[in-house]
Parts: C-alpha cells; sequence; structure tokens
C-alpha cells in the first residue's frame, strides 16, 4: 500500500500554543455544522471546503492531519484536494497560535502609519522573537503560548491605519503606543 | 435627506452626494431589518419584481454604471454577456473579497449597512435570472460575515429572500462564502475557482468569460458588493436620472477612499468626475499634514500607476489636445485613464515628502510577492525577483543597473499572464521607476556590483 499522502506534507508542529486548543473530535456539533455548510452546495460538495476548514479551525486553532482526513471523507474527495487548499490559503495555519492571535497589517497605508513598530512592540511585551518565523511557519507564537503574532496583507481600513485583528476582533487607528492596552485587553 | 442626522465628528463633507453611503455613521441607524424598512428599504425590491427582468436590464445599462471593483466595466453590459438561448442555472455571485491595498469602502457596507446589499442583489439577481447567488467575503470580515448571515436570514422571514420572494413566483436563495486571505481571490475567475473548492488559480478568458462559463461552467455574474448597491438606486430613480449624475460615460456617485499623508483620511462618496483631485486633498481632505507637502499620490489602489504631484498631463488628440495639471484632474474613469493610470477601485493613497519612494516600492512589492497564486511563471518568479531587487535597495545593497533590471523584470511580467495579476503587480513598479528613476538611483553604490572580482574576469574574458 502507498504511503499516505498526508504523512510527509502536513508541517503541523508541537507549539506552546497546543495547550489553548483540544485536539480535533468529529463531535455531533461539529458534523451538524458542517452538514448545514454542505447544504449550500447542491451542485458541488467540494465547494464546501473553504466553509469546513473554517469551522475546523475555529473549533480547534488549526488544520491538523486528522481534520483534513475527516474533511475528505465528508465530501467524498482526496485527501490531496483538501491539503492543495490548506497549503495555498494564508488563512489557514497548520500549528496551534496562541490564545489571542494578533495579526497586524503590514501593506502600505497601514505601514506609513506604523504598523510595523506595532508589530515589534506587540513583540516586545509577548517576548515574541519574529527571526525564528520562515515562509511555511509565518505565525510566532509567544513562550507562554498565549499570545502569537502574525503580518496579513491589507486589512481594507488603510483611512484609520494602523489595523490590527485580534482573533475575530477587529481594532483600527492602533499606533505603536497602543500595543499595551492591545495586550491588556486581552489579558489571560 | 436633510432630516439625516451623522455622529458627531462623522459627518459627511458638503462637497459629497451620499447615497450609497447614506446610511453609514448615521445616528440612530443599526443593521437590523425594522430600521432598514422604517427608513424606506426593500420598497424598490417591491418595483423591481414587478417589472420585466430585461427592463432593469435596460435601466443598468441606461444609468451608464461602471464596475467599482476595479476595471470599471459597465455593469448593465456585463449582465448582457449571458448567452441568450442558457438553459444552465445562472449564478450571481457579489465580490466582497475587498482587498486592494487602499481601498476601504465595501467594509462598512458589509458592516453596517447589510440590507441596502442584500436588496441590491435581489434586484440583480431577478435581472439576469439567478436563483441561487453568493456572497464571497474576505476572510477578514468575520464580523460582517456574521452580520450579513443574520441580515439574510432577517430577510426570508420577511419573504424578501427564499421561495417565492412576495409572492412574485421568484425563488433566491442567498449564500455567504468566506474566502481565506488570498487577494487573487478578488480576480473574478479566481474567486469562482475559490468557490468550487479549489486553489484561486484564475482561468482563462477566452474561453472562460464567467458570463458564459463561470461558477460549475455555468453563466456567472460577478459584481462588487458597491455596484450592486447601486442597482437599487438605479430602480429608484430610473436609469437616466441617474446617468444625470456624475459626468458623461463616468455616471452616478462612487466612494473614494483616502489614505495616507492627509490631514483628514477617510471615505467620501462623490459624483464621478465632479471632484478634481486638488479638490480632494486640499479642500476634502484638509491639506497635507503640518509642515509637509504633498509628493506623489497612487489614485485607485496599489496597482494603478502612481502620479507626481507637479506632473502636467497631455490628454486628448489633435485639435482637443489640452495639457492637464495634477491637480486639476477629475477624479473618474477616463480621465485618470488619460494621464495613463486608471480609477480602479478608488483607494487614493497620498505620499508626502517625508516618503522615500525606495521604501513606497518595497512595501508594495512585498503585497505582490506574497499574493501571487504562482500558476503563471512570469508572475510567480518575477514578483520575487523584484521584492528581492527592492530589498537590497532600501538596505543600500543596490548598483545603479539593479533599477534597469528591475524595470526589465517588470516589463516582462506585464501582458504575460492570464490574469490581470500581472499588470496589477507591475504597473506600479514600471511608474515608480519612470517617475522617480533619480531618487532610486541616488540610493545604489557602485560599490554594491554583486559579482566577485574571479566573476568579473571571467566575464570580461567572455564579452571579448
Amino acid at each position: 500500500m502507498s504511503q499516505d499522502i498526508l504523512e510527509n506534507s502536513v508541517t503541523s508542529q508541537p507549539s506552546s500554543g497546543d495547550k489553548n486548543f483540544k485536539p480535533f473530535e468529529a463531535s455531533a456539533e461539529i458534523e451538524a455544522l458542517a452538514d448545514e455548510r454542505i447544504a449550500h452546495y447542491p451542485v458541488s460538495k467540494l465547494s464546501a471546503v473553504l466553509p469546513l476548514l473554517h469551522i475546523v479551525q475555529h473549533h480547534f486553532g488549526f488544520i491538523s492531519k486528522e481534520s483534513i482526513t475527516w474533511v475528505a471523507e465528508k465530501l467524498e474527495i482526496e485527501k490531496i484536494k483538501v491539503l492543495s487548499v490548506v497549503t495555498f490559503y494564508p488563512a489557514f495555519r497548520q500549528s496551534a497560535p496562541g490564545k489571542f492571535h494578533y495579526r497586524v497589517c503590514r501593506t502600505l497605508s497601514c505601514a506609513m502609519a506604523g504598523s510595523h513598530e506595532l508589530m515589534d512592540k506587540i513583540c516586545e511585551i509577548t517576548n515574541i522573537d519574529r527571526s525564528k518565523l520562515s515562509h511555511h511557519h509565518p505565525i510566532v507564537v509567544s513562550p507562554c503560548g498565549n499570545y502569537s503574532v502574525e503580518f496579513a496583507e491589507c486589512l481594507a481600513s488603510c483611512g484609520s491605519a494602523p489595523a490590527c485583528l485580534v482573533n475575530d476582533d477587529f481594532h483600527d487607528n492602533v499606533g505603536p503606543e497602543k500595543a499595551q492596552a492591545l495586550i491588556d485587553q486581552y489579558s489571560v | 435627506m436633510s432630516d439625516i442626522k451623522y455622529l458627531p465628528g462623522k459627518e459627511p463633507h458638503p462637497s459629497e452626494h451620499r447615497l450609497i453611503f447614506k446610511n453609514i455613521d448615521r445616528e440612530g441607524w443599526d443593521t437590523s431589518i425594522d430600521t432598514y424598512i422604517a427608513d424606506g428599504g426593500y420598497e424598490q425590491l417591491k418595483k423591481a419584481i414587478t417589472m420585466e427582468p430585461s427592463a432593469i436590464t435596460n435601466e443598468v445599462k441606461a444609468s451608464g454604471l461602471r464596475g467599482r471593483g476595479g476595471a470599471g466595466f459597465p455593469t448593465g453590459v456585463k449582465w448582457g454577456f449571458i448567452p441568450p438561448n442558457n438553459t444552465k442555472p445562472v449564478y450571481l455571485i457579489c465580490n466582497a473579497d475587498e482587498s486592494e491595498p487602499g481601498t476601504f469602502k465595501d467594509r462598512y457596507i458589509l458592516h453596517q449597512d447589510p440590507h441596502q446589499l442584500i436588496e441590491g442583489m435581489v434586484i440583480s439577481a431577478f435581472a439576469v435570472g439567478a436563483k441561487v447567488a453568493f456572497i464571497y467575503i474576505r476572510e477578514e470580515f468575520p464580523e460582517a460575515a456574521l452580520t450579513i448571515e443574520r441580515a439574510i436570514e432577517e430577510a426570508r422571514a420577511k419573504s424578501l429572500v427564499g421561495k417565492d420572494i412576495l409572492g412574485s413566483g421568484f425563488d433566491l436563495e442567498i449564500w455567504v462564502h468566506r474566502g481565506a486571505a488570498a487577494y487573487i481571490c478578488g480576480e473574478e475567475t479566481g474567486l469562482i475557482e475559490s468557490l468550487e473548492g479549489k486553489r484561486p488559480y484564475p482561468r482563462i478568458k477566452p474561453p472562460y468569460f464567467p458570463a458564459a462559463l463561470g461558477l460549475y461552467m455555468a453563466p456567472t455574474i460577478v459584481n462588487n458588493v458597491e455596484s450592486l448597491c447601486h442597482v437599487k438606486h438605479i430602480i429608484e430613480m430610473g436609469g437616466a436620472e441617474y446617468a444625470k449624475l456624475g459626468v458623461e460615460r463616468n455616471t452616478g456617485t462612487r466612494i473614494l477612499c483616502v489614505s495616507g499623508d492627509v490631514k483628514n483620511p477617510g471615505y467620501y462618496e462623490v459624483q464621478v468626475g465632479k471632484v478634481t483631485m486638488g479638490e480632494l486633498l486640499n479642500d476634502i481632505c484638509g491639506g497635507p499634514k503640518d509642515g509637509r507637502s504633498f509628493k506623489a499620490v497612487i489614485p485607485g489602489g496599489s496597482s494603478s500607476k502612481i502620479l507626481r504631484c507637479e506632473e502636467v498631463f497631455k490628454i486628448g488628440k489633435g485639435e482637443d489636445a489640452k495639457d492637464l495639471a495634477f491637480w486639476d484632474i477629475q477624479m473618474d474613469f477616463d480621465t485618470l485613464a488619460a494621464c495613463g493610470t486608471m480609477a480602479g477601485s478608488g483607494g487614493v493613497i497620498v505620499l508626502d515628502d517625508s516618503r522615500k519612494m525606495s521604501w513606497v516600492l518595497n512595501n508594495i512589492n512585498h503585497f505582490y510577492a506574497h499574493e501571487s497564486c504562482g500558476q503563471c511563471t512570469p508572475c510567480r518568479e518575477g514578483n520575487g525577483w523584484m521584492k528581492k531587487i527592492s530589498d537590497r535597495i532600501v538596505n543600500g545593497l543596490a548598483a545603479p543597473e539593479d533599477i534597469q533590471t528591475l524595470e526589465d523584470v517588470a516589463y516582462q511580467i506585464d501582458g504575460k499572464t492570464i490574469c490581470a495579476f500581472g499588470e496589477a503587480s507591475s504597473w506600479p513598479v514600471e511608474a515608480i521607476i519612470s517617475k522617480f528613476r533619480d531618487e532610486l538611483t541616488a540610493e545604489t553604490s557602485e560599490d554594491n556590483q554583486r559579482l566577485s572580482k574571479e566573476q568579473l574576469q571571467r566575464e570580461a574574458y567572455l564579452t571579448k
């Protein structure tokens, strides 16, 4: 039998953020959420790949090998099709982020307003060393596992730059001087 | 209109003409359907479903509405591309993947006025004969996705969405589909691939014009959020009346998103072409920051070509030819195109004299290198190269000939890719180099010759 396609392709790695999430489990609740989404796409179940991955990431923090297998079986498609989507889209992560994931806008108007300085300040406060990041692992998690950071490309709030997402909460006009407040707001 | 009050500090500028943004930052406004209906909402839908679908399309054609997503293609004409003998289902997709740097108009519609979009979509779907519509919303708008889904359920409860809308026999389901942080999903064929559950590699046109071969190979109309909202107002005013707003061939209103180095950045809905660059930057946006002066402007999202503030453009042909100063540019599609750039998505990014162009260029190059989908070699490789070369310039490691190399790479991407990303990523490079060559060259040094002594000797030997 040939080797499982996911064996060497999924780049999940242990993270200090693992403590924030329970391991993937296709509970009745998750199955029901998935079935509801699948029903939106009667012509092709494949269309439900992104919605299902969003459900997984929302509940379990990141996309694991087990969850890719579940999505593939649920949609009756090959695992490689799910994996090719996971590896393409920047929103899908393969390792656990912090409990609070900061996505700071990197692009022009925010950069002009000081978003890079905001990022530096957040890293300084949360003890995050961004020199460790790589193309395949754009997220860095703090040693305590509570915080993680990532640069986002244009968050479409250029008129009130700099902008930042913390999990699903949006913040604008957050200059570097507001970094401490932005962290305190999400104390663990 | 005069009884509308806005939140303190959020009042529209007197030069604005608010249709689409009428309810943005409005006092006492919320996203509930009751608030929307109390304000006259869904009346245009009631009117539209008594009309012939082709009559709605004709009104949109008569209005002259041009797509607000970036390309500026006439919306009514796009609708007309659905093959007349079509027997497949038709799909309508709302492109809410707003991600062109500098653009931030759809965000406010999606967050604050979801029912305006839904009303525009139901009317548009009725006109093109779609029974299923999708709102493809970018992943970075999680709150808006929930707001819209809630609004759709409210509309469904009042028979404004779903089966047999208002007893007319017309059915329409609207589903929200969240993207996953990829800029290329704003390209309509890439968006369709993404909605089909695949990597969003854009399709080649021809043959894959979405109006004929779109989602699931069926006719599909993809329209921007703002464009769909305009449809509601076109039905309200009538196409001919709507076309009186703005200037010839550039009708209606549009939202200009101003960011960067001005005193009052923000969103301003104005009649297309009725405001000049000078009025926009100096009057509406309050001029440059104290002690600064304007240097350059990116007029339509980061992929549009940059304009220097002291430029004078030659526009028109033959006897009509005339000089047009930067400050007198009318903010419409045709004038900006005549100046060698584009109105794009309406994202105006202003740079003052404190900005180094190499830094701006590098920031833009990083964006496009990150967002290239990788399908076409010139774009995938070229954008990486352009990023690396501009990295060298900002780090003081570039040699003078790097500027030429950078320009050469840009021209080898431009026009050589499946989708318009090739142009979107190379135009800013071409324009910044052609307009700021001296500034960029001044940051390079002969000392940064990248070849080693041995390599240079070898090169000299080989070319002797």
